[in-house]
């Protein structure tokens, strides 16, 4: 589904993302972990399409197209959807209204007619049950005065409706109580299926003990140092990121 | 015609005085007269004026005009209908020139409304009591110009009760084919209880000559009388104007004034006030610019707390694109007397390129000591996280500046109470945004 080949990205003319290679196929739960300052939420932003990224060397392929050359609109039509770590305010904007322009015009992509009102709203009901949203948050200004946790939980909540191929989850996990965790954890899995994928990028093992990963990668420095199973989690949560650091600079050093 | 001499010159000795103007032969000839000797005393702004410290208005005054208010216009059904408004019910009156065009007009037939040329009205004993009468119109040169030259404008005039089913919609045309200085005069008066909703929009037929607008609207709130007006200022780019709008309120009485200056008159100048004569009135005061390309728009608001427990509320907001520049002047006056006054102004502003500008300025003038009043004023730019954030759910990235204007301008444009309004809008909103994108 995704292929990520010797992906080199800099922002503000400082390399950040040093040759990632990466494949995902459907139905895989990868989780990408990684101290502070790794380049974890730079590989998100270069994937969802923030413009402020310069792709300097590399490939995406996602399902077959080139990502890099889409606007960010684009990525998401193609079924691309990245959970914020930290999602926007926006006063003025109903969480329906925008979720229905964004629903509409992925279907306009797709030559599909839009939503009659009655279907957006049965279908809304449907989703906010599943993944456990607050329903009188759906009127409210989008994301407006909402708590840490509803806002995460409006990722997900967005996430189920748009029904994208590949979702990255960008530290979804952070600065959530163990509730939140848990509600925000119970709707991912509900919507883990066959053909779809995920990215869960996070700093915490706690998190991959509620969403179970296939995959897990470590990011240090730019690149994916290490790849396991969800053992290897486990392992940097009881001896921490130094061992792999000093793997790393041994292997440099030789 | 004026050319080598200044507009000055050639207003005060090239061009018949009020004697020879329509209706001359009434009862408000004294009025223009005094008017026209006003204009020539206060002469014209500079920008050494307070007032004008940030619209050169010399500039916008240096072309040849012909006072060409007599020109009769001829107006297309095509045209009348770009200037309309879909989907809105409403009766309509057409002035084209300034000039009521009874053909292209529906007119209520409710007996305790009328609505006719001033020029009709001129036995009108309200005339004579209320022309010109409007004490912050006296020190203003483009308001004296107007009083002393206009040729004709509107009479509406609403009886004790009256109230009509839907809202008087008045479309302005202009069709000038050389450059000409317009002066449409209207008077709206309510009396005791009396409740209307007017949405004025204007239309200019000829983008190949300047069409220079100074008009003067007085209003009159009797006892507990209620006005909604709307004014849609939304011509073509060779086209300036002086708006001129002055309102007098009685007791009890509501005044609701939106102001929504649109794309993409060069000069739009709107000075707006408010004189609160009478106790417990409510006063709100509206405004929406989305200014583009080299535009200017400078809104004077001028809110008089004469006599105790008057409510006020001014919020103005703004979108500036491209070299777009904006004024915007906030005057609150409480008077002495004028205890228990709550008065509120806030102006806020969203800068869309490096090059707009804005100058905004509160002047809060409180000589009560019980009363609340506030103001604020923020710019800010175009969040781009908020945008990325759009377009990462699959909404384009000039939707999602739609959405994002919308979201702004949301508590200017919610407190429209007329839904074809609201929808036409967020469909001029919706255009500013793409013509933007597309620049």
């Amino acid at each position: 589904m995704l292929t990520i080949k010797n992906l080199h990205a800099e922002v503000d003319g400082k390399q950040i993302l040093k040759g990632i290679n990466l494949e995902i196929r459907k139905g895989e739960m990868h989780a990408i972990m990684g101290p502070n300052g790794s380049g974890k939420s730079s590989l998100s932003s270069v994937l969802a399409g923030r413009e402020n990224y310069t792709v300097t060397q590399g490939e995406v392929i996602f399902e077959g197209k080139n990502l890099l050359d889409m606007s960010p609109e684009d990525r998401a039509r193609e079924g691309l959807f990245m959970a914020f770590q930290y999602p926007v305010e926006i006063p003025g904007v109903s969480n329906l209204h925008f979720l229905k322009t964004a629903l509409n015009e992925i279907r306009a992509y797709h030559s599909l007619p839009a939503l009659e009102s009655k279907e957006f709203l049965k279908l809304t009901k449907e989703k906010q049950q599943l993944v456990d949203f607050n329903a009188n948050l759906m009127n409210r200004s989008l994301n407006e005065g909402f708590s840490g946790g509803e806002k995460k939980r409006n990722e997900v909540f967005q996430l189920a409706m748009l029904d994208p191929k590949l979702a990255i989850l960008d530290e979804t996990d952070s600065g959530l109580d163990i509730d939140a965790l848990r509600i925000v954890a119970a709707g991912v899995n509900k919507l883990r299926s066959a053909d779809k994928a995920f990215m869960v990028i996070t700093h915490y093992q706690r998190l991959l003990e509620y969403i179970v990963p296939d995959f897990v990668h470590v990011l240090y420095n730019g690149q994916i140092v290490k790849t396991g199973t969800k053992e290897l989690a486990l392992e940097l949560e009881e001896k921490g990121y130094d061992w792999l650091k000093e793997e790393v600079h041994q292997k440099e050093s030789v | 015609m004026t050319s080598d001499k200044s507009f000055y010159e050639f207003i005060s000795n090239g061009v018949p005085g009020p004697e020879q103007k329509v209706g001359a032969d009434n009862a408000i000839l004294p009025a223009r007269k005094l008017a026209f000797s006003r204009f020539k005393e206060l002469g014209l702004p500079t920008i050494k004026t307070e007032e004008w410290r940030y619209t050169n208005i010399q500039r916008y005054l240096k072309d040849a005009f012909t006072l060409a208010q007599e020109e009769q216009g001829t107006v297309t059904a095509d045209q009348l209908k770009a200037a309309s408004i879909p989907q809105l019910d409403s009766y309509r009156a057409v002035l084209v020139n300034g000039r009521l065009q009874a053909d292209l007009s529906v007119l209520p037939s409710e007996g305790k409304i009328t609505v006719s040329k001033l020029s009709d009205a001129a036995g009108n004993p309200q005339l004579q009591a209320w022309f010109d009468k409007h004490p912050h119109l006296q020190s203003q040169p483009f308001a004296a110009l107007n009083a002393a030259l206009f040729a004709d404008g509107l009479f509406i005039e609403a009886g004790t009760n009256a109230t009509l089913d839907k809202p008087l919609h008045i479309i302005h045309v202009y069709t000038a084919s050389t450059n000409a200085f317009i002066q449409p005069r209207h008077l709206v008066i309510l009396h005791k209880s009396a409740t209307l909703e007017v949405i004025e929009s204007a239309v200019g037929i000829n983008d190949n000559a300047i069409t220079f607008v100074n008009a003067v609207t007085e209003v009159v709130l009797e006892e507990n009388a209620e006005l909604w007006h709307y004014n849609i200022q939304n011509t073509v780019k060779n086209s300036r104007h002086i708006h001129n709008t002055s309102a007098t309120q009685k007791a009890d009485s509501r005044y609701h004034h939106f102001n929504f200056t649109l794309p993409s008159a060069e000069l739009t100048r709107n000075n707006l006030s408010v004189a609160l004569t009478g106790s417990n009135t409510e006063t709100n005061l509206h405004g929406l610019y989305l200014a583009t390309g080299t535009q200017h728009v400078d809104n004077h608001t001028f809110v008089d707390h004469l006599v105790p427990n008057c409510n006020s509320n001014e919020l103005y907001k703004g979108v500036l694109l491209d070299d777009a520049n904006g004024v915007f002047t906030g005057r609150i006056h409480v008077n002495v007397d004028a205890q228990k006054t709550n008065a509120f102004q806030q102006n806020n502003n969203l800068l869309m390129s490096e090059k707009a500008n804005i100058n905004s300025q509160p002047q809060l003038e409180i000589f009560a000591d019980d009363v609340k009043c506030s103001h604020g004023f923020t710019v800010g730019r175009f969040s781009e996280e908020a945008l990325f954030y759009l377009r990462s759910r699959g909404i384009g990235a000039e939707a999602a500046k739609s959405l994002l204007v919308n979201a702004f301008a949301f508590d200017i444009t919610d407190q429209v109470h007329i839904p074809a309004l609201q929808d036409f809008l967020a469909e001029k909103i919706r255009q500013y945004v793409a013509g933007a994108i597309n620049n």
